[in-house]
């Protein structure tokens, strides 16, 4: 663990006493196996308490976390045979927004999501995960290739939102998220879409219009980010707190508010602390509602999601 | 007071009676800045006769200048959960609603009514900017539902005017959902054969931009009007760049594809009477007899094949 959020300063304070006793017994060959033990269960009862009762605040951190688990490490865990598919055959490649093909639990499915980068060169290289238009062209060649051979869409979205760039306005940045969600209200196939960590407004939408949307525990999805809601309507970003218990972007209120399906328990302490548990479960998750959706008849898929969306806010909440 | 007026006052009133008049009887067109008598303004559509800058129309005054001989019925729009988040931020969102319903007089940010154009059936959904900056929340999104459902029914055209800033950020997530679901009505009304027009009015950005505004099968932008996915403010707190000029604005949206014409407000109807014209009735309502064409000096004449 190198970083810590805020909120999670005593857990810091108690993990680094933990390590120190390590590095004393390795060097001193004294016995503190006690010690440590009981050290981490009060970690562990730290972590549960603060993890507990999160706030919306808190989760935007936690689903902001630079090493919870992003889109390359699903696919390298959970996929196999991965081909990724590149270009929109209009532009260019985005890397920001990756797709290709590849089997999942078996079921060869077409996979898309978002990227925001391992590392600083990486970051770059993915635009920090906000897509351009290419992006989302390529997302809708590959959502029609899928059509085509009747293979399952599976999107992993997490993302600060769509590139808002001068070259992304040119080259018809509205056009391509607009264009995007029709084809994903319109194939014929299974789709599945997760929420990993940020749901970033229309960059999002943009690729989870889909049968089952699911949620990670502590993601977060959203219309607007916390500060650019805070910086619109208090004026000033710092009231980015406020802001994000204000828009009910956690999955909690989301699966009350019935805009997604399902939410995906995290290991304690978020799913940086436990990548590889965090992300079988994702898998098992997927699978589960794609093997409930594999078998369905094309029309039907693509009537019920429409169905799904249409009656969304239309019950007294 | 002053002895001209007390002199001349018992004569004036006598030649004109006591009317309403208007707080503001003056506009200044937000362009070229020069003060315009609002009547001009209204004549003249509210483009400015100075510098043709199209300032923002309500969605009620759009109707009257499309449909023809300015009728149309408007029709209720469904009901809808209100403020479903109790959403507050420095003031509550339930008291903004009200406040925009007392100002606008429109229950929403939108107004769908039906009537005809060119003697064709048509449903527009046209957008209120005056009702919290045009914003698309639950009862926007299901006004297009509606008018999508209404078109279908009718075997009408549906037109939409948007001119919003995006999805109402008091909705939260709610708002975001406005995107599909307005994308699905679109799809409704072409799967059922019908056109589907979009007008961009200025503003149309965020959410709806990136939604069913550009998904019609004719796009007409008018002049100068704002269109595009992100804020200019947010561009260039990104990218940290001057924008240049005339970004986003409709003649650039002509100029990279995005659009397919740029119309002035007085030319709309008949731009959209002779489209639908195009698109509805594809054969001659009447047999073609055709002329003989002028055969220029010199050139050999060549009569058509038959």
């Amino acid at each position: 663990m190198t970083h810590y959020l805020d909120f999670e300063k005593p857990i810091a304070e108690l993990e680094g006493k933990i390590e120190e006793l390590r590095r004393l017994t390795s060097d001193a060959g004294v016995n503190i196996a006690d010690e440590v033990g009981r050290l981490q269960s009060k970690v562990d009862k730290q972590l549960r308490s603060a993890y507990g009762k999160l706030t919306a605040w808190q989760k935007v951190q936690v689903a902001r976390h630079p090493e919870r688990p992003h889109f390359v490490d699903y696919v390298e865990a959970l996929i196999d045979e991965w081909t990724p598919l590149a270009g929109d055959r209009l532009f260019g490649e985005d890397a920001a927004l990756i797709g290709g093909i590849g089997r999942l639990a078996g079921y060869s499915c077409v996979i898309l999501g978002n990227e925001k980068g391992a590392d600083t060169d990486d970051r770059v290289k993915r635009n920090f995960g906000m897509a351009r238009p290419e992006g989302y062209r390529k997302a809708q060649r590959l959502m029609k290739l899928a059509d085509r051979f009747r293979l399952p869409v599976v999107a992993l979205v997490d993302t600060p939102g769509a590139y808002p760039g001068i070259d992304a306005e040119a080259r018809g940045q509205a056009e391509a998220i607009a264009r995007c969600m029709e084809i994903c209200l319109a194939i014929r196939v299974p789709f599945v879409a997760a929420v990993i960590g940020e749901g970033g407004s229309g960059g999002a939408i943009a690729i989870a219009a889909a049968n089952r949307v699911l949620m990670l525990e502590h993601s977060i999805y959203s219309v607007i980010s916390p500060e650019g809601c805070a910086s619109i309507l208090w004026r000033s970003a710092e009231q980015a707190k406020e802001a994000a218990e204000a828009l009910r972007l956690t999955a909690q209120d989301l699966l009350k508010l019935g805009v997604i399906d399902s939410i995906v328990p995290e290991p304690l302490g978020g799913a940086h602390r436990d990548r590889g548990r965090t992300i079988q479960a994702v898998g098992e998750a997927v699978a589960r509602n794609l093997r409930e959706l594999i078998g369905q008849d094309g029309g039907v898929l693509r009537m019920r999601r429409r169905e799904k969306f249409l009656e969304m806010g239309r019950q007294g909440l | 007071m002053n002895w001209l007026t007390n002199f001349i006052r018992p004569k004036i009133k006598a030649l004109v009676r006591k009317t309403d008049v208007p707080e503001n009887l003056w506009d200044k067109c937000p362009s070229c800045t020069k003060m315009i008598f609002h009547r001009d303004l209204e004549a003249n559509q509210r483009v400015c006769p100075h510098c043709g800058h199209h300032l923002r129309l309500k969605a009620k005054r759009r109707l009257e200048l499309l449909f023809d001989d300015g009728t149309f019925t408007c029709i209720e729009l469904p009901k809808t959960a209100t403020d479903p988040l109790r959403f507050r931020d420095q003031k509550k969102y339930s008291d903004r609603l009200k406040d925009a319903r007392d100002k606008t007089g429109e229950s929403d940010a939108i107004v769908v009514a039906h009537g005809t154009i060119g003697r064709l059936p048509v449903v527009i959904a046209a957008f209120d900017f005056d009702f919290m900056g045009g914003s698309m929340g639950i009862a926007v999104g299901e006004g297009l539902v509606a008018a999508a459902k209404l078109a279908t029914l009718q075997q009408a055209t549906l037109i939409a005017i948007p001119s919003s800033g995006g999805a109402r950020m008091q909705e939260g997530i709610l708002s975001l959902m406005q995107l599909p679901r307005t994308v699905i009505a679109a799809e409704q009304v072409k799967e059922a054969g019908l056109p589907f027009i979009v007008i961009l009015a200025d503003p149309t950005t965020g959410g709806v931009s990136a939604s069913f505004a550009m998904l019609g099968d004719i796009a007409i932008a008018e002049p100068g009007a704002v269109i595009g996915f992100a804020g200019a403010r947010v561009i260039e707190e990104t990218i940290r760049e001057k924008l240049p000029a005339g970004f986003q604005r409709s003649e650039y949206l002509l100029e990279h594809g995005m659009v397919d014409m740029v119309v002035h407000r007085h030319q709309l109807r008949d731009t959209v009477i002779r489209t639908l014209k195009l698109i509805l009735q594809p054969t001659p309502t009447a047999e073609i007899v055709p002329l003989l064409k002028p055969v220029a000096d010199g050139a050999a004449a060549s009569g058509p094949a038959s």
